[in-house]
């Protein structure tokens, strides 16, 4: 036994990572100086506005700081400090268009708003009367006819190609993974003229809900195909086996097995189709012919959508068609937001 | 007395062939997963179909013309068609949109995967997924009524500054709905695309080597630099051509915010320009019959162009993500 007591002196815990206060200070002291610049230059040239600041104090601060770091550690570190500022500035620069995007739709489509939008269609208004008469009723109907018959038409197709993918990986997988690559680079346009030299050129058939649902039904198409398949991916090959292994063929094993295990999955997969096609307006403006009332008979006559509706108020050129615009452009952001974060929360659900 | 029972066990056969109910769902199976063949294929089929009049008539002129004009004469439709305007439109419209958007998309991702905390990772990873989700016509709104304005007011300063250099030059200093513009909207709607293929393809850099690099003291951007870059670099190029499929095949938004005129300018700054796909919604209202004929003749370019911009870029990321394999 020691009897002698030896004196431990406990190690205080430093973190050489961490910038210490001085360089705290010192950062701090680089953005006031940066800003104080940057008001100046804004101030004596013609560059002007928030962006101008903005862009300018980027600038500023990226360079003062990495002249303050090449002092300190020289020419690496300024390299370093200075694609670090960079990086952060694109992210920001991403920021920027989305937050616009959001603020202007949402203030600007707000004062549309009235009693009768969502109840209202505009059978006995024209787009450029006041604001307050008429509604959307007719495209929103429009548009939840359009997409249902889009995703009657495009899920199982979809599925189908993802199980063929994932399940049977057969010799053609390969080249039929690089066609729903290429589907998905279809311009939306180019789904629209295609159904209509294919369908509505040669036939007595009109524009109608299901004559644009099956040019959307091929923007759809890879969305779906693509995420299932990552779904699909997703389940574990134990559960296969087990299947197997009780004697199930492989179709009892995926349609009792694998498929009702992806059954979130494959609902985030359907949502986010509709999230991909409920917007599209170019291929509605050949295929389902226009119009103003409501339209229930989806295989029959003129119907109308969110995203045509949209255009078809632009055209108006008057403040109360621009206000429609906006309005209509509203709620249809308010139904992709609601899809997409459905599909996130579904798809959050499963991973944890 | 005890009997006994021999009970001969017949051999069961294995075998690996499936029965018929698999057979018939492998079936099934095969023939769906040729569904995006089929639709590809009678794309193709029916706009070279419908169009082939054009071609016929106008040869290898309809590429590289650059007038169209259709009038009746004597109750007949006579029409010279020649999209060579807008398809130097379309390019320089898309390029200009690549040129910009793909240093921005490429530094978020680097952000995304080397220097972002978490809860900025989250944010930025949310408000990617939305601008993917948001409808083009939006693109086009916000493009006119928001963005144009301060666009065309940079557009002023450029010119005032940089005419010396022959793409920031105009004829006239008419800057509203340029080229330049359009290619701005197209920035902000392919930087989604751009971003999320090179962040992939950046995420497989290997983690040896960057714990390798690190642990020879290199700084991030060294480590970036000498790892991440030259492993990843593939994939941004990649990620650069699915965007340019996406702004080659853009409609909605640069009908919008693009004066579109059928006149070959190569001024990104000057307010005319033309994109096929908006050229064919705009002269669509009007045209008779054999002019539309011509415009599905151009449908069939454009879908054309897409598809091999697509193919090549899916063939380069796919090798990209599998050599991190």
């Amino acid at each position: 036994m020691a009897t002698n007591a030896t004196v431990v002196s406990a190690m205080k815990p430093t973190m050489p990572w961490q910038p210490t206060r001085g360089d705290r200070a010192r950062s701090v002291i680089r953005l006031l100086i940066s800003a104080l610049l940057t008001y100046g230059i804004v101030a004596l040239t013609p560059l002007k506005g928030k962006l101008a600041y903005f862009f300018v104090f980027i600038a500023l601060s990226t360079f003062i700081t990495a002249v303050d770091k090449f002092r300190a550690g020289g020419k690496k570190a300024a390299q370093d400090s200075f694609v670090s500022a960079l990086a952060l500035t694109a992210g920001v620069i991403v920021f920027l268009p989305v937050a616009s995007i959001l603020f202007t739709t949402v203030s600007r489509g707000v004062k549309g708003f009235h009693k009768t939008l969502l109840t209202d269609t505009m059978a006995k208004a024209s787009i450029t009367d006041p604001i307050s008469m008429g509604g959307i009723l007719h495209a929103i109907v429009g548009t939840i006819m359009i997409v249902l018959l889009a995703s009657i038409i495009s899920v199982p197709l979809s599925i189908m190609t993802a199980l063929y993918l994932t399940e049977i990986k057969g010799r053609a997988s390969g080249f039929i993974q690089f066609l729903v690559q290429a589907m998905s680079g279809i311009p939306s346009i180019v789904a629209g003229i295609f159904i209509y030299a294919a369908i509505l050129v040669n036939t007595a058939l009109r524009g109608s809900a299901i004559i644009g649902a099956l040019a959307l039904a091929i923007l759809m198409i890879p969305t779906v195909t693509r995420t299932s398949q990552e779904v699909l991916r997703l389940i574990p090959n134990d559960l296969r086996e087990a299947g197997l292994a009780l004697g199930a063929t492989q179709w009892k094993t995926v349609a009792t097995i694998v498929l009702p295990a992806a059954r979130s999955g494959l609902v985030t997969a359907f949502i986010l189709g509709v999230a991909r096609i409920a917007g599209e307006t170019a291929p509605l403006l050949f295929t389902i012919g226009a119009a103003d009332t409501l339209n229930l008979n989806p295989i029959n006559g003129a119907n109308s959508a969110l995203p045509y509706y949209t255009w078809r108020t632009l055209t108006g050129g008057t403040p109360e068609s621009m206000q429609r615009a906006w309005t209509a452009i509203l709620v249809l952001l308010i139904v992709v937001l609601a899809l997409f974060i459905t599909a996130r929360s579904i798809s959050r659900r499963r991973i944890s | 007395m005890s009997t006994t029972v021999h009970t001969t066990v017949a051999p069961r056969e294995i075998s690996t062939r499936p029965r018929p109910s698999d057979r018939l769902f492998r079936a099934i199976l095969n023939v769906m997963s040729y569904s995006s063949l089929l639709i590809l294929t009678l794309i193709g089929t029916f706009l070279i179909f419908r169009g082939f009049e054009t071609f016929r008539d106008q040869g290898f002129k309809f590429i590289t013309g650059f007038e169209w004009t259709s009038n009746v004469v004597d109750g007949v439709e006579k029409g010279t068609f020649g999209i060579g305007a807008m398809i130097i439109g379309t390019l320089l419209i898309a390029f200009t949109a690549i040129a910009i958007g793909v240093p921005i998309s490429a530094m978020t991702a680097l952000y995304l995967n080397f220097y972002a905390p978490a809860k900025a990772k989250a944010l930025l990873t949310t408000i990617l997924d939305l601008m993917a989700a948001f409808p083009s016509i939006l693109f086009g709104l916000w493009g006119y009524f928001v963005l144009a304005p301060m666009a065309e007011y940079w557009a002023k300063l450029l010119y005032k500054y940089f005419r010396w250099i022959p793409i920031f030059d105009a004829p006239q200093p008419a800057f509203a709905r340029s080229p330049f513009i359009a290619a701005l909207v197209l920035t902000v709607m392919i930087i989604p695309i751009v971003t999320s293929v090179s962040r992939e393809v950046f995420s497989q850099a290997p983690l040896d080597r960057i714990q390798a690099a690190y642990a020879l003291g290199a700084t991030k951007w060294a480590m970036i630099r000498t790892v991440v870059i030259p492993f990843g670099a593939s994939g941004v190029v990649g990620g650069a051509m699915l965007g340019l499929g996406r702004a080659m095949g853009e409609t909605v938004a640069i009908y919008m915010v693009l004066n579109i005129a059928f006149i070959n300018n190569l001024h990104i700054l000057y307010g005319v320009g033309g994109n096929v796909a908006s050229m064919i919604v705009q002269k669509w209202g009007e045209s008779g019959l054999v002019e539309s004929k011509a415009l599905l003749a151009a449908g069939f370019v454009l879908f054309m162009l897409t598809l091999i911009v697509n193919s090549i870029a899916n063939l380069i990321v796919r090798y990209a993500v599998k050599s991190g394999k």
